[in-house]
């Protein structure tokens, strides 16, 4: 890797923390806090939608953000020929 | 002989060999076997095991009961105890674990300087202390309340067990062992759940039949005089503010507790690291998602129960956790029959009759709810599983910070690999003696004491973790200066604020912005930053190799770079 891509590598990973952690913010203290009481006006399946984001959406949404992370960040480190996966890898 | 005792005792029988079985399996020789597992745990078990690791007693036991008599103002806990985790995985694992050593303090250590790295040991092995002693408490409640065993029996059957593998075994027959008490606890947590979910709701899946039952429950708590179950802040030290606060001090806090971070040292790549914070998040939110859903189910069931029902005539459970003294009863107007609203029932000016310890209410729950008595034997093992794995994680930290941190990096560099295993291994034991002593006699202010170890790892540890690996220009005065700042700060505030009954060391002076010690952790945190970014900048900047060294973590399979000068 030149340092260019070194350079490209961390601003790909910069841009998709960033991204990532923009819909943690959102979803925990934009939905299910600023946002709640506006929110607790909808109901779905009996939850007000504020109390569902606070108590169930944003941890599932926790568990997304994370996923999506794994599979991107994966892939990034293959694409540059940087995947960390053990002493009996070739690229290493 | 009574049913309950029998089947708890079984699971406990069962479940305790098969931990003592895993123990003698993962026996260790050496001391990267006894930190870090030999960094060889598949992802899967490592989110297992971080997932046991974190889900304590307070998340077993307490965590529904909690948002049970909380409502809304209980999602703090629920987000912030998971939140915590996406910036674990984005921001520290994959850097910690390519960076590779065995504890929190030794990236503190090595990435700025000696003295900081005290600060981190210091650091770690309180707030590593002050949580263990809640577990061990929770170890002695299912104990006594099940087996008949008394508090005291109960503790040092639980330390025997705990000695037998994390000695033995050090982080690998910790892991193994967290990894089936992860299984327990789970299986513990959902059976009852979804059969309570079944018969309430008619909907066997929790997390999505609590929703109408939320709903009556709104109505059933407006009648006897209580705010609504989903309406947003309705108590002061539940307001916007404080919700804020409180949530982001839990996930900085989560982000920096070092019994969690070192669990990402485990793993045989920083493949695996990430992949194992998306287990663990995974597994815990099959708890986490649930909790919420038993709460509103227990809350409904013990109104239905006691309330407007006669004194004589209250059911078995409630006569049970009598006798452990964890409800209280009080026919005030003495009609003979349970007013449940608003206040407590040993406070006169209150129309209140019963008040339960809110701790009760997940062990308390399946007999509520009528489940045969194998149900309720499982959910008592799950609680000893839970309570066990996290004091183990907890032990290992302190045990790591002494003998690698103080003993090896300090005072001994030259000790051998026997010498540093044999400290190793002295210290466990005494951590685990320790850990006993506070399970017997708790200090009367476990709750401050939690939010004290969120604060202080919230902002001491993070923002130099963060920082570190994100800006190359963070140097060692600015590290040390911002953790200063953020621990001195946030211990400040929790002695001054939290109120005099608590402790000798707690003054209850106003709060500004009504600011509750839970949530102080946030400002400490943002103080650091603040701080380390300011001295930095006035100070030199870190020296080069450093740098590269910084520079080399960022890139997961890379050789390092340093091989290249």
């Amino acid at each position: 890797m030149d340092e260019s891509q070194r350079e490209q590598y961390w601003r790909t990973n910069l841009r998709l923390m960033t991204a990532l952690l923009s819909v943690w913010f959102i979803v925990s203290f934009g939905f299910s806090i600023l946002l709640v009481e506006q929110l607790n006006k909808i109901v779905v399946l009996g939850f007000p939608l504020g109390f569902w984001f606070a108590q169930q959406g944003s941890i599932i949404t926790f568990v997304i953000l994370i996923a999506i992370y794994v599979w991107r960040m994966d892939r990034l480190d293959d694409d540059y020929g940087v995947s960390d996966r053990g002493p009996t890898d070739v690229n290493r | 002989m009574d049913p309950i005792f029998l089947w708890t005792l079984i699971f406990v029988v069962l479940t305790f060999s098969l931990y003592i079985y895993i123990a003698y399996r993962s026996r260790v020789s050496d001391t990267e076997g006894f930190y870090v597992a030999g960094h060889g745990v598949p992802a899967i078990a490592n989110g297992a095991a971080v997932g046991a690791d974190w889900m304590s007693a307070a998340s077993f036991i307490s965590l529904a009961g909690i948002v049970a008599f909380s409502g809304y103002g209980g999602s703090v806990f629920l987000m912030g105890w998971t939140g915590g985790y996406v910036l674990l995985a984005l921001l520290l694992a994959p850097y910690l674990r390519k960076f590779g050593k065995y504890t929190v303090p030794d990236f503190v250590g090595d990435r700025y300087s000696e003295t900081a790295r005290l600060v981190a040991a210091i650091a770690a092995i309180f707030v590593s202390l002050t949580y263990v002693a809640g577990q061990m408490r929770g170890v002695g409640i299912v104990f006594s309340r099940f087996l008949g065993l008394g508090i005291v029996g109960g503790v040092i059957l639980g330390m025997v067990v705990v000695f037998f593998y994390a000695v033995l075994g050090g982080m690998k027959g910790i892991t193994w062992t967290q990894v089936a008490q992860y299984s327990v606890l789970i299986v513990a947590y959902l059976i009852p759940a979804v059969a309570i979910a079944f018969t309430l709701s008619g909907n066997p899946i929790p997390q999505i039949g609590f929703g109408e039952i939320a709903q009556e429950l709104n109505g059933v708590q407006a009648d006897l005089g209580f705010a609504e179950y989903t309406a947003a802040f309705t108590d002061p030290s539940r307001n916007l503010l404080n919700m804020i606060l409180i949530t982001a001090a839990l996930m900085i806090g989560t982000a920096g507790l070092p019994h969690v971070i070192v669990r990402f040292y485990t793993t045989k790549t920083v493949r695996d690291a990430r992949a194992s914070a998306f287990w663990a998040l995974f597994f815990i939110a099959l708890l986490y998602t649930t909790a919420p859903a038993i709460a509103v189910f227990a809350k409904s069931n013990f109104i239905d129960d006691v309330n407007n029902v006669a004194v004589d005539q209250l059911p078995q459970w409630v006569s049970d956790w009598q006798d452990a003294e964890l409800i209280t009863i009080n026919d005030k107007n003495g009609d003979g029959i349970i007013t449940y609203s608003p206040g407590e029932a040993d406070d006169p000016e209150s129309a209140n009759e019963i008040t339960p310890d809110r701790d009760i209410m997940v062990l308390a729950n399946p007999q509520i709810a009528g489940l045969p008595a194998p149900v309720v034997g499982l959910v008592a093992a799950g609680g000893l599983a839970a309570a066990l794995s996290t004091a183990s994680g907890l032990m290992l930290v302190i045990s790591s910070s002494v003998a690698h941190d103080f003993y090896y990096k300090r005072l001994r560099p030259d000790a051998s690999e026997d010498q540093q295993l044999r400290v190793a291994r002295i210290t466990m034991g005494f951590a685990i003696l320790v850990a006993g002593y506070f399970g017997v006699n708790p200090p009367g202010f476990v709750a401050q004491v939690v939010a004290f170890a969120f604060g202080l790892a919230a902002a001491t540890f993070f923002p130099v973790i963060v920082l570190g690996i994100f800006w190359k220009r963070t140097n060692a005065a600015g590290a040390t200066a911002g953790m200063a700042v953020g621990l001195i700060f946030t211990a400040t505030y929790i002695f001054a604020t939290v109120p005099a009954d608590a402790g000798a060391l707690f003054f209850g002076a106003p709060r500004p912005f009504d600011i509750t010690p839970e949530g102080i952790g946030t400002i400490g945190a943002i103080l650091n930053f603040i701080v380390t970014i300011t001295v930095s900048k006035m100070t030199a900047p870190p020296p080069q190799k450093m740098m590269d060294l910084i520079e080399e973590v960022r890139y997961p399979g890379e050789a390092p770079v340093t091989r290249a000068h």
